[in-house]
C-alpha cells in the first residue's frame, strides 16, 4: 500500500519545489518514494501537477483517477480540476487564491468563485488554508508553497525529522527565514 | 551507501559520469533537456556542449567515440529524426570508446508534436536498445550501455519516456570509472565508410548483433519475476511499473531491459512456462511483433491503446483485471487553463501586430515558445510541423498560392535557437528560390521553451564559458537577403512593429524581420525590471477593453474596469498602455 499525494497549481507557483522537499523528507524517514512531474509547455501559465507516492515499495510514479489520498491545491479551480483523482474518503487542502486563465480573462469562460464551497459539500474533508495571504503578510507571496507544505506535513502527521531545517536548506538563503515562518504557519493551522 | 532522490534525466547524467564519459553533446528538447544540464555539473571531468541541432550533437559524440572517449548524445524523440543520418552509419563504423544515444520519447505529447515510438530505430539503424523503468535503472543502464557498446562494437540506444525522464526515485551513487578512455588509432577500413568498407562493415555489424542477442539471454538487464503462471506479462520501461500495479502477484513477468536485440531464447522459455502471454507496452506493438515473429500467440495491442501514456488503470481495464474506479463528481466545471505567452513576453507585440494584418497574409509557425502565438486571440499562424519548417514551408506555400493567383504574402516564423538549428539552410533556399516570403526571426536571446538554454547567439556555452556570439543578422545578409529588405524591430514598440510588417507585405522577394528583445523570464531581465509594473487609474479607465486585445495574463477586469491582477508577473512591458486611448495605464517602479 502506498500513500498518494497530488499537488496541483499554476506554472510558477512552486509545486515542483514543494514536492522535492517533501520527497527528500520522506526518503529521510525511510520510505520508498516516487514522484512524477510533467513540465515543459505547462510552465507557461498552464496547470502544473506533481504526484508523489510513498510506502514500503512503490512501482508506478503516477496516480490515476480515484487514487489520491490527499490533494494539495495551490489555486482554487485547480482543486476542482483535480477532484476526479481524489480517492473516496480522501482529503483536500487548498488555498482559496484565484488565478484567472486566459479564457476567463477574455470572458469566454466563467470562473466558479464558489469552488471551495462546492468541494466542501461534495467531499467533506476540505481544509482551506489562505496560504498566499499568510505568505504575503509574512513578507513574500512566493512562500505560499512552503506554507502549504507545512499544512501537508501536519495533515500526514510526518514527524520524526526536522522539516524546518530541511526547508531552510532547500530554499535560497535570503528567503530562508520567511519560508520557515510560512512552513510553521501552515503546520499550525492544520495541526489544530 | 549514499542515496539520493533523482529524476531519470539526472540519473542518466550521473551514470554517464560514473561510466567515465568525457564528451557529451545535445540539442535541448523536452523531456531530454535535463540530461545535459546535469552533465554540465560534472564539467571538470566531462566536456559538454549544446550543439546547434541533434545531427551535429550526434556527430560530435561519434567523433569523440572514435577518438577513444566514452561519449553520449541526447535528444527528444523527434530530435532523433534529425540525428538519424549519422546514427545509421555509426552502427557500421562501430565504436572505439563506448557510444550512447539517448532518445527521450513523449507518449501523450506533453510537449511534442507527435508520439513516435523510437524503439523502431533500434532494428532500423541496427543499434542495441535498452530501456530503463526508474531512476536507479537509468543510472545502472547508462553505465551498462557503455559497457555493451564497447563489448559488441555497436552504438547503444538508451530509450526513455517522459514518465521515466521526469519521475524521481531513489538512486544509490557510485564512484567514477577514471580509466575508461581508450587510445585513438587510425583505422580507415573501420571508420571510412566508402562503399567497399561499408559492405565489409555491414557483415561485421550483423555478426555483432547476433552476439548481442546471445548475450541478452543471460543479461542481468533482463529479469524474470515469477508469480502466478496463468498469465505471463512481457513488458519494458515504465510499462513494467504499471503492469506490476495492475497484476500484482497474479502474473509472472518478463521485464526486458534489452529490447533490441530481443533474446528469442529467453522469450520462448518464458512463454513455455505460462498459460497466456500478455504484452504491455506504450506506443506501437514493438515487443508484440517480435514475440509474434517467433510464432507465439499473445494479447497486446488488440486491447491496449496505441495512443498516449498508460497507467495501471488503463492496463487493468484492457486485460479485464481492473477494479471499479470510485471518484467524486460535481457539477461545477473548472475553466480551461491553456499555456499562454507570459506577461511581458516580447512575442506578444509581434503576434498582436501580425493579427491586425490577418487578411493580407498567411503564416507558417515553428517549434518554441512562439508556437503559443497560434492560440486565440492571435491565431498567429496556420501550420506547425517541425524545427526549421517555419522558414522552409513558406517557400512551398508561397509557390502554391502564386499558382492559384492568391496574392497574400506568406510569412514564416521561428526563434533564434531554431534559426541556428535548421532555419539557416531554409533561409538560403528561400533566397535561392526567389520566394516571395517574409521570414520573421523572433530573437529573444535564449532557447526559452525548454527552460533557458544557451545557443550560438547568446555568447555563453553550456559549461558557462564565454564563446564567440554568432550574429544572426550577418548570417541573414551573407545569405543574400538585400539590406533594404531587412528590418530589426523591438517587438514591444507596436508602431515600429506595424511599420515592419506593412513594409514586408508591400515588398516582393525575400523580406526578413528580426524582432529583438530578451525573454521576460531571463534572470537579468527580471532583475532589471524588479518592482516595475503597470497601474491602471480607475477614474480614467472607461472599460473599452482595448487593452485586453494584447491578451496579457496579468491584466483582468472587475466591474467593467481593467486592473493589473498580478503585479508580480507584470514587468511594465507597456503593451497595454500603448493600446489605451485614455492614458489610463502608466508604469511605476521603473
Amino acid at each position: 500500500m502506498t500513500t498518494n499525494i497530488l499537488l496541483t497549481g499554476v506554472g510558477g507557483q512552486g509545486t515542483i519545489l514543494t514536492t522535492k522537499i517533501l520527497s527528500e523528507g520522506l526518503v529521510k524517514l525511510g520510505f520508498d518514494v516516487k514522484m512524477s512531474e510533467i513540465h515543459g509547455m505547462s510552465q507557461r501559465g498552464g496547470t502544473v501537477n506533481t504526484q508523489l507516492k510513498f510506502g514500503s515499495k512503490v512501482y508506478a510514479p503516477n496516480i490515476g483517477e480515484g487514487e489520491a489520498d490527499l490533494i494539495v491545491a495551490f489555486e482554487k479551480v485547480e482543486a476542482l480540476r483535480a477532484l476526479p483523482y481524489l480517492k473516496k474518503g480522501g482529503r483536500i487542502i487548498m488555498d482559496d487564491r484565484e488565478i484567472y486563465s486566459m479564457p476567463v480573462l477574455t470572458g469566454q469562460q466563467e470562473y466558479p468563485h464558489d469552488a471551495d464551497e462546492v468541494l466542501k459539500k461534495a467531499v467533506g474533508n476540505v481544509t482551506v488554508i489562505p496560504a498566499s495571504r499568510i505568505a504575503a503578510e509574512l513578507g513574500s507571496i512566493r512562500s505560499q508553497n512552503i506554507c502549504l507544505l507545512g499544512a501537508l506535513v501536519a495533515a500526514l502527521d510526518l514527524g520524526g525529522i526536522d522539516w524546518e531545517k530541511l526547508v531552510e536548506s532547500s530554499v535560497p538563503p535570503k528567503t530562508a527565514e520567511v519560508n520557515v515562518k510560512a512552513f510553521r504557519a501552515g503546520y499550525e493551522l492544520v495541526r489544530k | 551507501m549514499n542515496n539520493e532522490i533523482m529524476s531519470g534525466d539526472e540519473a542518466v547524467a550521473r551514470g554517464a559520469w560514473e561510466a567515465g564519459v568525457t564528451v557529451a553533446a545535445a540539442y535541448p528538447g523536452t523531456p531530454s533537456t535535463e540530461i545535459l544540464e546535469n552533465i554540465s555539473a560534472y564539467k571538470e571531468d566531462i566536456y559538454c556542449q549544446w550543439a546547434n541541432n541533434e545531427k551535429v550533437a550526434s556527430e560530435i559524440a561519434i567523433g569523440a567515440s572514435i577518438g577513444g572517449a566514452r561519449a553520449l548524445s541526447a535528444f527528444k524523440h523527434v530530435g532523433m529524426n534529425v540525428a538519424a543520418d549519422p546514427i545509421f552509419t555509426a552502427a557500421y563504423t562501430g565504436v572505439n570508446g563506448g557510444l550512447v544515444f539517448v532518445s527521450a520519447d513523449d507518449p501523450g505529447c506533453h510537449s511534442s508534436q507527435n508520439e513516435q515510438d523510437n524503439r523502431h530505430y533500434a532494428p532500423h539503424a541496427k543499434l542495441i536498445c535498452i530501456e530503463p523503468s526508474d531512476s536507479q535503472e537509468c543510472k545502472d543502464f547508462t553505465i551498462a550501455a557503455f559497457e555493451l557498446s564497447e563489448k559488441f562494437d555497436v552504438p547503444v540506444l538508451l530509450r526513455m519516456t517522459t514518465r521515466v525522464c521526469h519521475s524521481k526515485s531513489i538512486v544509490s551513487l557510485g564512484e567514477r570509472n577514471v580509466s575508461a578512455s581508450k587510445r585513438y588509432e587510425s583505422r580507415p577500413s573501420k571508420y571510412v565508410m566508402v562503399p567497399a568498407n561499408a559492405v565489409a562493415r555491414h557483415v561485421v555489424l550483423e555478426e555483432n548483433l547476433k552476439s548481442a542477442e546471445e548475450y541478452a539471454y543471460g543479461s542481468p538487464l533482463n529479469k524474470v519475476e515469477w508469480g502466478d503462471r496463468s498469465v505471463g506479462v512481457i513488458t519494458s520501461g515504465i510499462s513494467y511499473q504499471h503492469s506490476r500495479e495492475a497484476f500484482g502477484d497474479k502474473a509472472s513477468y518478463l521485464k526486458l531491459g534489452i529490447t533490441y536485440p530481443v533474446s528469442s531464447k529467453l522469450v520462448r522459455e518464458f512463454c513455455a512456462q505460462v498459460d497466456k502471454v500478455y504484452i504491455v507496452e506504450e506506443g506501437d506493438p514493438y515487443l508484440e511483433n517480435s514475440v509474434r515473429a517467433l510464432g507465439i500467440d499473445c494479447l497486446g495491442k488488440e486491447v491496449v491503446t496505441l495512443q498516449g501514456e498508460l497507467n495501471s488503470q488503463i492496463v487493468g481495464k484492457a486485460f479485464g483485471t481492473g477494479r471499479k474506479i470510485e471518484k467524486y463528481e460535481v457539477d461545477a466545471k473548472a475553466p480551461a487553463r491553456p499555456p499562454v505567452l507570459c506577461a511581458g513576453c516580447p512575442h506578444r507585440g509581434f503576434y498582436f501586430t501580425l493579427s491586425k494584418h490577418k487578411g493580407e497574409l498567411v503564416a507558417a509557425g515553428d517549434i518554441g515558445c512562439y508556437s503559443l502565438g497560434a492560440s486565440s486571440p492571435f491565431n498567429g499562424f496556420d501550420t506547425l510541423v517541425c524545427m526549421g519548417g517555419g522558414f522552409s514551408m513558406p517557400i512551398g506555400l508561397s509557390k502554391a498560392l502564386e499558382k492559384q493567383g492568391d496574392r497574400r504574402k506568406v510569412f514564416g516564423i521561428l526563434g533564434d535557437s531554431t534559426f541556428f538549428h535548421s532555419g539557416i539552410t531554409s533561409l538560403i533556399d528561400a533566397v535561392h528560390s526567389k520566394a516571395n516570403v517574409c521570414l520573421c526571426l523572433l530573437d529573444n536571446s535564449i532557447t526559452a521553451m525548454t527552460g533557458h538554454q544557451q545557443n550560438s547567439g547568446t555568447g555563453i556555452s553550456l559549461m558557462g564559458y564565454e564563446v564567440p556570439r554568432i550574429d544572426a543578422l550577418k548570417l541573414v545578409l551573407a545569405s543574400g537577403v538585400e539590406e533594404s529588405k531587412v528590418r530589426i524591430v523591438d517587438p514591444l514598440d507596436l508602431q515600429a512593429m506595424d511599420k515592419a510588417i506593412t513594409d514586408a507585405i508591400a515588398s516582393t522577394g525575400v523580406f526578413v524581420i528580426i524582432t529583438r528583445r530578451p525573454c521576460a523570464l531571463l534572470k537579468e531581465v527580471i532583475r532589471a525590471n524588479a518592482g516595475a509594473h503597470c497601474v491602471i487609474a480607475p477614474d480614467k479607465c472607461v472599460g473599452c477593453k482595448a487593452c485586453a486585445k494584447v491578451a496579457c495574463p496579468a491584466l483582468a477586469f472587475e466591474n467593467g474596469k481593467a486592473y493589473i491582477a498580478d503585479p508580480a508577473s507584470c514587468n511594465a512591458c507597456g503593451l497595454c498602455a500603448q493600446m489605451c486611448k485614455f492614458s489610463a495605464i502608466s508604469k511605476v517602479g521603473k
